[in-house]
């Protein structure tokens, strides 16, 4: 299980990466989430990983963290609403320049045109 | 009852009034929220003074909801803590009341915005516990990404995608990092990570390592250190004057983020994981003291040279922390106390400065005489002497305690030439773009917007903070010196956080 695990984490990574270094800005977020989807299991699988077993000390000889599982999901809270932001900016971008290119490949230089 | 709560005081006052301001208040609301922010930037200070005083004998430790740490997450207030809260209140006040006069118009929710990155900025300084500072992290940010749009405009929009961008992945990797540090010790508590990474041996020694080199590079993102800098320029340059002038105090964040960090968790008694990344501070610092003295040079517009200005503190201060001293870790805290504020004080001006002079803004040249050319002028000639380094003001001291606080040959014969060559370099530039815009303009009448008096105060009030810390240097020296004891021994913190339970 561990194998699959980390290779399942590896490629959601890999290919995130590859998305992020991308010019565009859909693939950048795209990108993005995906790597967000590759933390969050990553931090689930912190506590290691336990099958069927309760998250309480005490009353079983095994037990799994709970700790992680909390982490996650602040974690999960919070990347939602920043993809959710960073979709909605980069639509604005694109509405307002009229290309999702993230740096404009004519103008290189736009010091002082506030 | 107050004191036994104090410490969560700083953080409760923004996000109440930022909830407060949320509130529809009729026809004209905006009054009714600028006296809310205003009251809310009055009350932290005072609150930050109490703390500052409260925390100078022992750390204060909050634990919220009664959870005892290491299982609860904790505040904690130490001297440094409370200093740093301390520096953001005084930053949000004149700023907040420069904000007042009509730039809080520009777009919706200003008011809201600025309290809830002054929660985000203030909950990150005193958080004791590395999961909650990812959490602050993220509140501080998600309102700088608003707060840098503000007033809208496209090439605002592309510094902003730019920075959220980037800042995300920036999240990602602070959320693997903790995740690594979790997985080895099972602990995010400050302190007590500082016990179990010390105890560390072998492979997970070495995991551990990756971890914090991994949480360096997240801090070293927001701090805007070499490699990850490229950011900071342009949004800073592009957004209106208040938010870059409250912005002065985002690379500190990540630069207080580091000093914590790598003192407390990775300073000299970390076992395995001792002195983690301070050659590579040491270097990157150096290098991004040089990019940012050749940007400073280089750039045609005044905001942008500003931004730059930016980039040389944050390389100057980093490279200092790097050679791991009391002197050094206290000329750090004395230069972030004098580049804070005086960055904000030039951000207000410049932002003055472009608006009176009209079309040509803040560009580097020749155009017609401002309306208040001679206030704005000797306000610029303050600024400018103070943040090049000169006698008599607080870049001067600043500057000398950083050179004092190099020691062996190797690093006086780095440090010194870049410092001392960065300075020169920076009193060029300003000194071309004073005598551009201050002296060579065009005859003729001078433009006629105007700013209330009343306006220019809080850019006054920034400067008689930098006159104030240059003649109470040598008291703010003394308490920075403690300070920099206790962040180089951090027993007492550990004791403070976990009640002197643990086995050493």
């Amino acid at each position: 299980m561990e194998a699959l695990y980390a290779t399942t984490v590896g490629m959601l990574t890999a290919c995130s990466i590859y998305l992020i270094l991308r010019g565009r800005s859909f693939p950048i977020v795209i990108g993005i989430t995906m790597l967000s989807y590759a933390v969050n299991l990553f931090l689930f699988s912190t506590g290691r990983l336990v099958m069927n077993e309760l998250p309480i000390i005490g009353n079983q000889a095994n037990y799994t963290d709970p700790l992680p599982q909390a982490l996650v999901l602040t974690a999960i809270v919070i990347g939602f609403a920043m993809t959710a932001y960073s979709i909605i900016l980069a639509v604005r971008v694109r509405g307002e320049l009229g290309t999702d290119e993230v740096n404009e490949p004519n103008t290189s230089d736009a010091e002082g045109q506030r | 009852m107050l004191t036994q709560h104090l410490v969560i005081l700083p953080l409760l006052i923004p996000m109440v009034t930022a909830l407060l301001q949320l509130l529809p208040w009729g026809e004209n609301p905006q009054r009714y929220r600028r006296a809310l922010g205003m009251l809310s930037c009055t009350l932290l200070i005072v609150c930050a003074i109490f703390l500052l005083n409260e925390s100078a004998s022992a750390p204060l430790v909050y634990a919220l909801g009664s959870w005892q740490a290491p299982y609860g997450i904790v505040l904690v207030a130490d001297s440094l803590s409370s200093l740093m809260v301390l520096l953001t209140a005084v930053l949000a006040f004149p700023v907040l009341w420069f904000a007042c006069y009509g730039e809080d118009n520009l777009g919706s929710h200003f008011q809201a915005l600025f309290q809830f990155q002054l929660l985000g900025i203030i909950g990150a300084f005193l958080t004791g516990d590395l999961f909650n500072l990812f959490v602050f992290f993220e509140v501080l940010l998600i309102s700088s990404y608003a707060l840098l749009m503000h007033g809208g405009g496209k090439l605002k929009l592309r510094a902003t995608l730019h920075y959220v961008l980037l800042n995300l992945t920036g999240s990602a990797v602070f959320l693997i990092s903790l995740g690594v540090i979790y997985g080895i010790t099972g602990t995010l508590n400050m302190a007590d990570l500082a016990i179990k990474i010390a105890a560390l041996e072998g492979d997970n020694a070495s995991i551990a390592r990756a971890g914090g080199l991994l949480l360096l590079i997240v801090f070293a993102l927001k701090a805007a250190l070499l490699p990850l800098y490229f950011w900071l320029p342009q949004a800073y340059a592009m957004t209106t004057g208040t938010v870059a002038a409250l912005f002065a105090i985002m690379t500190k964040v990540g630069i207080y983020a580091i000093i914590r960090v790598f003192t407390l968790i990775f300073g000299d008694d970390a076992g395995a994981a001792a002195l983690l990344g301070y050659d590579w501070l040491w270097w990157l610092g150096l290098g991004t003291l040089a990019i940012g003295a050749i940007g400073v040079l280089g750039s045609r517009d005044l905001r942008l040279v500003i931004s730059y200005l930016v980039v040389i503190s944050v390389g100057t201060m980093l490279t200092v922390f790097s050679m791991n001293s009391e002197r050094s870790v206290s000329a750090v805290m004395y230069y972030m106390l004098h580049s804070t504020l005086i960055t904000a004080a030039l951000f207000l001006l410049v932002d003055v400065i472009a608006k009176q002079r009209g079309k040509t803004a803040s560009r580097i040249i020749k155009g017609r005489r401002m309306a208040q050319h001679a206030a704005l002028g000797i306000m610029f000639f303050i600024a400018a002497i103070a943040i090049i380094g000169m006698p008599p003001f607080s870049g001067f001291i600043g500057k000398l305690l950083i050179l004092e606080a190099a020691r062996t040959g190797a690093q006086v014969a780095l440090l010194w030439p870049l410092v001392l060559g960065s300075t020169f370099l920076v009193m060029i530039a300003l000194s071309r773009a004073g005598s551009r815009m201050f002296w060579h303009t065009f005859d003729g009448k001078p433009g006629d917007v105007t700013h209330p008096q009343s306006q220019l105060i809080p850019i006054g009030m920034l400067l008689a903070a930098i006159i104030g810390i240059t003649v109470f240097a040598d008291v703010i020296n003394q308490f920075i010196e403690r300070i920099a004891y206790d962040a180089m021994h951090p027993a007492a913190y550990i004791d403070a956080v976990l009640g002197g339970q643990h086995v050493k």
